[in-house]
């Protein structure tokens, strides 16, 4: 299970990694949120996948989850959404006072000030 | 008072809060974040002193016992970078009243200022590395709205590439993190540390301790990895510019120091070796730049590249005196930064322009400003006895006891190509024939020139009281030092 996890965050990476290289400001923003995707099912992944009880004193069970995973990734997803919004405004705002999306069109030459 | 260390993360956090319910009243902004941000000083300056009488002083949030909920730490570095932190603040917030503008205040200015010191006070205050992320996102999510408040064209297209750097740094930290807790299964910084010793940093470790230096060699600009700093900085307002410069690429440089000190110690002939090479690369780089442009804002941008691997140098050595050296060298540089860049600020106010070959002969009716910028850039390079002297000093003499005797005489050049850098901005824009320039009567340069003063003069304290500081700044580095009693201090229910 592990080694499936791991590869479908590796197939994650790539994808984002290639879409962050393009030259179209919103393929760049779908490129951060696989890339966050691939960081929380990592996160996942690490915490090693074992299935059990909840963790809860009570409950006597030989084995329990581990919760602390799922709260660094409820956290971590919390903060990828907000920085996603603000990126997606900030790129339409970007759109209408540059006239453009493409990156390479944005360079920070003298002429562009 | 056991919540005490919660204070200076806990006001400024009010402060934004308050202030987000009446963005249009300028002059209550002004008032309540002046008012609030001055007592955020008083109350770290009390939580230094505490820190020096009583030791280290620990929270755990909502009483659940360290290891297994967050807790906050205060040693005596994260107490003394919490009170840089505030003097800087609220150094900036004074030049702001008075050059920011009203159309940025109505905008939520002052709000976000405030949630930038959450955030920087909070990542340094952190004992948890998890939490130290959600610090640095508080922090970062501020400095984006920072950056593009105003809108401008350069604002826009700097806040992109400097918001999508920041968003892969942000995953590699959290990815780090998760590594990390696979290995060691426990978050507590304290409790990293003591796992790690346990089972003598295997080679995951060290994998770990690299992408550790990636994230924060984004954040703290080191060599390979500032790429996007002169850019982004050059973009937002002078005061705006001046906080980032002083305050945020510190706490990369602080998140360094402390996981290289505390973590990642046992085995240091690679990391710390790659941390010396990059930390005198970063210097030289930054020295290229410095002496290369003829734009007086970029020229003090580079030199924070310069000083970020001239602290990173003294912690790559792990000597007690290196160490020393960089704390002293690290607040001292926080506070020299911030005013230098004020000053700039206020050198462009009157010009108009950050073009050095349009500025000239700025002596012959503002002495004052000309001479405060001499004593600063004195203090930059490191003349004694100003307080870029005894780091300097101190980084340099460690060097030379870990015969790392080529990166020690690399530190001590770039004190000279500093000057010269700096200097250049002197002799061009001070001497020479005084020209008039468009508008220079209205800008209030009395009142701005408060911030930047206050700042020199403090630092001028800090150099030549150094003997009164020392005290305070060997605590701090004696648990850089001795892991053990940062271990001991938060595992202490144990």
């Amino acid at each position: 299970m592990e080694i499936l996890m791991a590869l479908v965050i590796g197939i994650l990476f790539m994808c984002a990694t290639y879409l962050m290289l393009s030259k179209s400001l919103l393929r760049i923003i779908v490129g951060t949120g696989l890339l966050s995707h691939g960081a929380h099912l990592l996160i996942l992944t690490m915490g090693s996948l074992k299935r059990g009880a909840v963790p809860l004193l009570g409950e006597n069970a030989s084995s329990y989850t581990d919760p602390i995973p799922q709260a660094l990734i409820l956290t971590a997803i919390v903060i990828s959404f907000g920085v996603t919004a603000f990126f997606l405004v900030l790129a339409y705002r970007a759109y209408q006072e540059l006239g453009t999306d493409n990156m390479d069109k944005m360079r920070g030459n003298k002429g562009n000030d | 008072m056991i919540n005490f260390l919660l204070l200076p993360i806990l006001i400024p956090l009010m402060t934004g809060v308050l202030l987000i319910f009446f963005p249009k009243q300028i002059k209550w902004q002004r008032w309540m974040a002046g008012i609030l941000s001055f007592i955020t000083i008083i109350v770290s300056t009390m939580l230094v002193q505490k820190v020096k009488t009583n030791g280290i002083q620990t929270l755990n949030v909502s009483s659940w016992d360290a290891p297994f909920g967050i807790t906050l730490v205060s040693d005596m570095l994260s107490a003394l970078l919490v009170l840089t932190t505030s003097i800087v603040a609220f150094a900036c917030l004074l030049f702001s009243f008075r050059s920011i503008g009203e159309e940025r205040e109505k905008f939520y200015y002052y709000p976000c200022f405030s949630f930038l010191i959450v955030g920087v006070n909070g990542a340094f205050t952190t004992g948890d590395i998890f939490n130290l992320f959600v610090f640095f996102e508080v922090m970062l999510m501020a400095s984006y709205a920072l950056m593009v408040l105003g809108g401008t064209k350069i604002q826009l297209r700097e806040t992109i590439k400097y918001l999508l750097v920041n968003v892969i740094s942000s995953a590699l930290f959290v990815i780090t993190v998760a590594y990390l807790y696979s290995v060691v299964g426990t978050l507590n910084m304290a409790h990293i540390s003591e796992r790690i010793s346990e089972v003598g940093q295997p080679g995951i470790i060290t994998v770990i301790a690299i992408l550790f230096l990636i994230v924060f060699g984004v954040k703290g600009a080191i060599f390979p990895l500032f790429f996007w700093l002169p850019g982004s900085y050059y973009a937002p307002p002078v005061p705006v510019m001046a906080l980032f410069g002083a305050l945020l690429t510190k706490v990369g440089v602080y998140s360094i120091m402390r996981t290289y000190t505390l973590f990642f110690y046992h085995d240091t002939g690679y990391t710390h070796q790659i941390l010396a090479i990059l930390a005198i690369l970063s210097i030289i780089f930054g020295v290229i730049g410095a002496i290369a442009y003829s734009d007086i804002k970029k020229i003090v941008i580079y030199n924070i590249i310069i000083a970020v691997g001239a602290i990173l140098f003294g912690v790559s050595t792990m000597t007690p005196d290196a160490l020393t050296g960089s704390v002293f060298y690290l607040i001292h540089d926080m506070l020299i930064k911030a005013a230098l860049f004020l000053l700039v600020g206020v050198m462009i106010a009157i010009t108009g322009t950050s073009n050095l070959k349009d500025i000239s002969g700025l002596i012959k009716r503002y002495p004052g400003l000309a001479w405060t910028f001499f004593v600063s850039a004195l203090a930059l390079a490191g003349i004694p006895p100003l307080s870029g002297f005894v780091g300097k000093l101190l980084i340099i003499k460690g060097g030379f006891e870990a015969e790392q005797y080529g990166g020690a005489a690399i530190v001590l050049m770039s004190s000279l190509l500093i000057l010269f850098s700096i200097m250049k901005i002197f002799i061009n824009g001070f001497w020479g024939a005084p020209r008039a320039y468009e508008g220079e009567e209205k800008v209030p340069v009395r009142t701005l020139m408060i911030a930047p003063v206050a700042l020199v003069i403090i630092s001028v304290l800090y150099g030549v009281g150094s003997e009164l500081v020392f005290p305070y700044i060997s605590q701090a580095t004696e648990t850089l030092v001795n892991p053990e009693i940062y271990i001991e201090a938060v595992l202490k229910e144990r």
